[in-house]
């Protein structure tokens, strides 16, 4: 954390020396970066395209937009751009065979529940395990640090069994889940920041008669803000992003998350109808760029202090 | 401060651990003691001591190397992609901090893949790769190299931004003034490089360097959505041979349950070594 901000008092200085001495220099390096990093994102600009191709067309001419080559005549060429493109029938197609909006109702509640759930209790547990220190909140918190290198390989098929037997596989019972496979993490970077939390704080607070549960929500909650959003960044985009947990815990037939739907959209019967898979790859796609575009300086930041933590 | 708060563990502890219990602790124990028997699923055990383990290399006193197969498949892949990405990743990096124009825009576009989950990503690229390779009548699954060589592709391009981004950190951490001090003593870049930034960067060098790893190393998504472990089961990274032993066919449950034991010490063997190295550093720095 401390390092985050000293990072941001340093960058303008530097860029100011940097720049000055290598305006030359630097001009070339941004026309270099700049076609580099269109073509970074070409593959999606390319999804976005061939979504509205007929599906016959996404294979035969993936990159161009019209099936006619522009020899053989303006007229014909745009003819063949007529034929190629369809307008929105492939969204319509993918939305229908996927339940789209379905899906992403469940991904969103999912997420939303899930990180809500480690972010609260995680930090509730870790302020406990620092403040009270004995035998038990020791293991807790070794138990913690251990749970961080076991891969999900190992737990996934017991995991999803018993929360078959429990009565998990629901979109409310999967959140309990993911609350216990994510704690691990998020204990370990919450206990790292209430370490540095003065004790005075507290103390000054149970003077003047306030409850642990006060001092936790009027206290410790509004200090620990930073650390609170970057372990909620960390686990959003691992939880939104998530296929094999939840493929395995949810009862798939009723509840789809949108990556489950996109691959079940793969594997279904027979051909893969390209056309409606370029469309939810789309469409999976808008929310994550919206979100990104919104909070984009969180999630830097949290990825930034998550790997200094990590 | 510790006394009051004691006693109100059902509020602060208990939720949490519960979860914990069903989500971790239960699991892992009992994962760990399936291992060790025949089952098709958490009620119908029957105990059948190392036999798992054996079947992984032995089946019918026949030598199987489907499991090694992909041990080194997965060493190979995580050794090229961790290099791959940190040296791109660095050089990115290096760039994108001497301030140039549109320093923001690159940045956020680099980033933006990795913002995409491992099965949409890989579908964008399967739809890519098997246009171009329809040229040359060929798919990404042809053979085990086009395979090898299409996931390096999709997991570089979702991992570099995000290292892009820990080295930006780094970079910016160096402070600007040691920099000055070295090229008014005559630094030239290379030495600057390798007598100021290097060094500095180890730490970051060392943290980006295990993250890759074990992403590399615990690659499940992608394999499973671009190549599918095909042809064959020969580009079947270790998750996916677990996956496919586990689900795959039935009986061999607790052969796929012993894979998983197996992966996971070699999972804790490499967080061991960077915790020993990365403390070590630590206190060289």
């Amino acid at each position: 954390m401390a390092q985050a901000n000293t990072m941001k008092v340093k960058k303008p200085k530097e860029n100011e020396v940097s720049a000055a001495r290598k305006s030359k220099h630097g001009t070339a390096l941004t026309v270099f970066f700049s076609v580099l990093s269109f073509v970074w994102i070409l593959p999606i600009l390319i999804v976005i395209l061939n979504s509205f191709k007929r599906k016959a067309y996404i294979f035969k001419n993936p990159f161009g937009i019209s099936n006619v080559s522009l020899s053989q005549g303006a007229e014909r060429w745009r003819a063949g751009i007529h034929k190629t493109f369809v307008g929105l029938t492939n969204y319509a197609t993918a939305i229908e065979k996927t339940d789209f909006f379905r899906c992403f109702g469940y991904s969103v509640f999912i997420t939303v529940v899930s990180v809500a759930l480690i972010v609260l209790l995680c930090s509730m547990t870790a302020w406990y395990i620092i403040r009270v220190k004995n035998a038990a909140t020791k293991t807790v918190y070794l138990l913690c640090m251990f749970s961080m290198i076991v891969p999900f390989q190992m737990v996934m098929f017991t995991l999803s069994k018993f929360a078959n037997i429990l009565h998990l596989s629901n979109p409310v019972g999967i959140c309990v889940v993911y609350l216990g496979f994510g704690a691990g993490l998020a204990i370990f970077m919450f206990t790292g920041f209430v370490k540095q939390i003065p004790i005075e704080l507290e103390e000054a607070a149970m003077i003047d008669g306030a409850t642990p549960v006060q001092c936790y929500f009027q206290v410790i909650l509004p200090v620990m803000k930073p650390t609170l959003i970057t372990v909620a960044i960390l686990d959003a985009m691992w939880i939104w992003n998530d296929y094999l947990l939840p493929s395995l815990v949810l009862n798939v037939n009723k509840y789809k998350t949108i990556q489950i739907a996109v691959q079940y959209l793969k594997q279904s019967h027979g051909q893969v109808d390209w056309g409606a898979m370029m469309a939810v790859l789309v469409l999976a796609i808008i929310p994550i760029v919206i979100f990104y575009m919104a909070v984009q300086k969180y999630i830097i930041e949290g990825v930034v202090a998550g790997a200094v933590k990590g | 401060m510790s006394k009051p708060l004691k006693k109100y563990w059902p509020l602060f502890v208990l939720p949490t651990m519960a979860a914990f219990v069903i989500g971790f602790i239960v699991p892992f124990v009992y994962g760990v003691f399936l291992s060790f028997c025949k089952f098709t699923t958490v009620t119908d055990w029957k105990l059948v001591g190392i036999r798992n383990y054996t079947r992984i290399f032995f089946v019918n006193g026949k030598l199987d190397t489907t499991f090694i197969h992909s041990l080194w498949y997965t060493c190979l892949f995580t050794v090229v992609t961790v290099l791959i990405i940190n040296v791109v990743a660095f050089f990115i990096a290096l760039a994108l901090t001497k301030g140039i124009k549109g320093t923001n825009i690159f940045r956020t576009s680099f980033f933006l893949p990795n913002l995409i989950g491992g099965i949409i990503l890989s579908y964008i690229w399967l739809m890519i790769f098997n246009a171009i390779l329809a040229k040359y009548s060929k798919t990404i699954v042809s053979t085990q190299w086009t395979a090898f060589w299409g996931l390096v592709v999709v997991v570089c391009w979702q991992q570099i931004g995000y290292m892009m981004i820990i080295y930006v950190a780094g970079l910016q951490n160096i402070s600007a003034d040691l920099l000055e001090a070295a090229k008014i003593d005559g630094a030239n870049n290379w030495q600057l490089m390798k007598g100021v930034i290097i060094p500095m960067l180890r730490p970051t060098i060392a943290t980006c360097t295990f993250l890759t790893l074990t992403n590399g190393f615990k690659l499940f998504d992608q394999n499973f959505a671009l190549t599918g472990g095909n042809p064959g089961k020969m580009s079947q990274l270790l998750a996916l041979n677990i996956y496919d032993t586990m689900y795959g066919t039935t009986g061999w449950q607790g052969v796929g349950q012993a894979k998983a034991v197996i992966f996971f010490i070699l999972v804790a063997i490499i967080a061991l070594i960077q915790n020993k190295l990365t403390t070590r550093k630590e206190v060289e720095a």
